[in-house]
């Protein structure tokens, strides 16, 4: 009995695996009709499709020229991972797709767009093709839906990922142009300040300064934080570490510009104020630092 | 390790070489207040160029042998703190308070040539 129920058991598993098989084979036999088909088809889909992204108002950035070049290598690319079923050739188009056009100020939604709209123009052709066998047509649907859909989401995601990059750069580059380390008198660096300092801005600037220090022989540094509305204690102790990090330098800072906001900050995080020298505005600053340094500023044509 | 101390006039310069063990640094404060009797030196700068880390014993060491020194009525200046080191420093919360620091060999000596010529 048991070895009956065993063997049934068996068998069953099987025929389970003769139907996987044979739906597995049918599934790449439907993806070579259908890529054959789009294949033949290809001017009239492609055309179809660019007319439809025209109709949609989308890639207004780009000249017809363009859309058409474009349009083409996506179809391609699109006919190429339904065929293979592999996506790296497509993920690193897209890659390339996006490096290109991001520049051009495509948006997410545009590229988002015209695969969905690729998507649809394929389907109808197959829907055309195939109306008059209903069941014919739901295989070869099964078989399309789940390739066409990772596709849009390969393209997608690429786009995606590639205006994270450029925007991450963007960042990056803002961050070291805003805070130049100035040298503007032998041995007197200014580091003029503007705008929001979070702790990862504050651990930059910190660490551009020292080296300025180094390269110039700085003596002086000026720090003017007139641009600064606000910082918190977190970023207030970063500064004083700035002032004294200098100092195992050999350079004495001077910070000016600070506003009433920040003043108080200092004084109620119990800033030891005996370290910090303080000028009120940047002015004010550079002939304390003047003075320190040994030089007299005095007017062109006065008798000294 | 030995620390290489070199007479220049007045003063002493002490390169440090590479990092120091703790022993070295021991050794190092007594060394450097057994020399400036010696040589009756006014002055002692500490190259600390070649030290890629500064720890709280070496921070506290170079403090003492800067107070020793002073009973001595001498000055000490510590110079070439590297900036990566500074900043490391900073974070651990190590000041080095009331050591006198300059860049470098050239700034030190001018320190002290400074001070000892203004009050000749």
């Amino acid at each position: 009995m048991a070895k009956e129920m065993a063997g049934m058991e068996r068998s069953a598993t099987w025929q389970e695996t003769l139907i996987h098989d044979a739906s597995l084979e049918g599934t790449a036999v439907l993806l070579r009709e259908l890529v054959a088909h789009l294949r033949q088809n290809r001017t009239q889909l492609r055309e179809e499709w660019a007319k439809r992204i025209t109709e949609a108002k989308l890639l207004t950035a780009m000249s017809k020229e363009e859309i058409f070049a474009e349009a083409t290598a996506v179809y391609d690319q699109y006919v190429e991972a339904l065929q293979t079923g592999t996506f790296e050739a497509l993920q690193a188009y897209a890659r390339s797709l996006s490096e290109r056009i991001i520049p051009r100020g495509v948006e997410t939604h545009e590229v988002v767009g015209i695969v969905l709209l690729l998507r649809d123009v394929l389907a109808r052709s197959l829907f055309a093709k195939y109306q008059a066998d209903f069941t014919k047509l739901d295989r070869i649907l099964d078989a399309y839906e789940p390739a066409a859909n990772r596709i849009a989401n390969t393209v997608a995601v690429g786009f995606v990922q590639e205006r994270e990059r450029v925007i991450r750069q963007q960042q990056e580059a803002i961050r070291e142009l805003s805070t130049p380390v100035l040298q503007v008198r032998e041995r007197l660096l200014i580091l003029p300040i503007i705008g929001v300092i979070d702790p990862q801005r504050a651990r930059q600037l910190t660490e551009q300064l020292l080296r300025g220090i180094r390269t110039n022989r700085a003596k002086v540094v000026v720090i003017d934080i007139t641009g600064v509305a606000a910082m918190d204690a977190t970023v207030a102790n970063h500064l004083v570490q700035t002032v004294e990090a200098s100092r195992l330098l050999g350079a004495t800072v001077i910070v000016t510009g600070l506003s009433p906001e920040i003043a108080q900050t200092l004084v109620t995080i119990g800033v030891d104020l005996g370290k910090m020298n303080t000028v009120g505005d940047l002015q004010g600053g550079i002939e304390q630092a003047e003075r320190l340094l040994g030089y007299k500023v005095v007017p062109a044509g006065v008798a000294s | 390790m030995e620390v290489p101390v070199l007479k220049q006039g007045q003063f002493l310069i002490a390169t440090v070489q590479a990092a120091l063990t703790d022993e070295d640094l021991v050794h190092l404060r007594r060394a450097m207040v057994e020399r400036v009797v010696r040589s009756r030196s006014l002055g002692v700068i500490i190259d600390v160029t070649a030290m890629d880390i500064m720890d709280s014993f070496a921070s506290r060491t170079l403090r003492e042998i800067a107070q020793m020194i002073r009973l001595r009525g001498a000055e000490t200046i510590i110079v070439g703190i590297q900036p990566d080191v500074a900043f490391a420093m900073v974070q651990l919360g190590i000041t080095l308070e009331g050591v006198v620091t300059a860049l470098d060999l050239e700034e030190g000596l001018d320190y002290l040539k400074n001070k000892f010529e203004s009050s000749a």
